[in-house]
């Protein structure tokens, strides 16, 4: 009898240790790798798929999920983009809060019109976003997502070589995560759905 | 003139015959190589698609997957992808290959078909002929699935 009275002082025992650990400032296990403090806010002026101007400033408030490609891409990009429908998938109700953006570094065949019909393809949700040369790469410098053009195939077409970074920002727009296109649904899921909960117990 | 008739008739049976039984025995391997799990990863506007597969080496030497051809497709190369410095890269391959008794797997991220200029309209749903060529003399035709941009395999 006498061990079970104690069983209530065990249970505020726990709890006390619970919250204590909860309380602790150790950094949330991502999966990713935590960039804050190390890259730009997200920050740009480009044109969207649908032809309009397109800037930061009108994905504040969600989270970003950035990821550097071209349409003549027919291996990479497609299992990213198709990787970051997954996670869209596995968010549920929180996809909402979750916006991808894919970034053409090869403007001079990705109009909005092709554009809009590759990322469409993989999930309606996606806002692809080309631009000037000039324009995609002053944004590629910014977040240290170098490419380059490879040398031209038999029928005159060209590969290019670029970023495999997913970048990942908060609703204010500070660089929080970088992945890359090796990175599993999981692992991408994982973290948005962590900074999401780390978030909103700031 | 009835012997004729009824030596042809004997001589049709014969050869009626020896179809019948070769059609009941099971035909001798044409080739080495076979696929497993062929799809198509189709994207809009006839940009390049990828193919995708794992190809098996029934041999006891090993072979290499020299080349690609299709009636639907104008162009087509071997590719790898890979990352390289923090980039994804492609390079065209010459040649991929695959051990005595053993596969390759063709796979997102890695080796795969590299299909541009569709000769006709192509789109998720259909079938496509690719014919893989080998240094051994060999080729492999086969009928692969097309599947929508997001798909991940060839029946997710």
């Amino acid at each position: 009898m006498s061990h079970l009275k104690r069983l209530p002082r065990l249970v505020v025992l726990c709890t006390v240790l619970v919250l204590l650990a909860a309380c602790g400032h150790a950094p949330p296990p991502w999966q990713l790798n935590d960039v804050r403090g190390h890259l730009p806010d997200l920050q740009f002026n480009l044109t969207s798929d649908n032809g309009k101007p397109a800037s930061a400033a009108d994905f504040r408030g969600k989270y970003v999920l950035m990821y550097f490609g071209y349409t003549n891409c027919p291996d990479v990009c497609p299992l990213t983009l198709g990787h970051l429908h997954l996670v869209m998938q596995r968010l549920g109700a929180d996809a909402g809060k979750v916006q991808i953006l894919f970034v053409s570094v090869d403007p001079a065949r990705d109009t909005p019109q092709v554009l809009h019909q590759y990322v469409s393809a993989f999930d309606p949700r996606i806002v692809g976003l080309t631009g000037t040369s000039a324009q995609i790469a002053a944004m590629a410098k910014n977040y240290r997502a170098a490419f380059n053009r490879d040398a031209a195939q038999p029928d005159g077409g060209y590969q290019v070589s670029h970023s495999s970074g997913i970048y990942i920002f908060d609703m204010q727009g500070r660089a929080r995560l970088l992945g890359t296109s090796a990175d599993s649904v999981d692992a991408i899921a994982h973290d948005l759905k962590l900074l999401m909960h780390s978030d909103s117990d700031d | 003139m009835k012997r004729i008739f009824s030596s042809f008739v004997a001589c049709a049976a014969l050869v009626l015959y020896a179809t019948n039984t070769q059609a009941l025995t099971l035909p001798p391997p044409l080739v080495h190589e076979s696929i497993e799990r062929g799809w198509v990863r189709w994207l809009p506007a006839n940009l390049p698609a990828a193919g995708y597969a794992t190809i098996r080496n029934d041999g006891d030497k090993a072979v290499k997957l020299t080349g690609v051809d299709s009636t639907d497709y104008g162009m087509t190369m071997l590719h790898r992808s890979m990352q390289k410095d923090g980039k994804d890269t492609m390079e065209m391959m010459g040649e991929i290959g695959i051990p005595a008794h053993g596969q390759v797997k063709l796979a997102p991220g890695g080796y795969h078909l590299m299909l541009m200029n569709p000769k006709h309209s192509i789109k998720p749903g259909d079938s496509v002929h690719l014919s893989l060529h080998f240094n051994n003399g060999e080729t492999l035709y086969a009928i692969w699935l097309v599947r929508p941009a997001n798909a991940t395999g060839p029946n997710d």
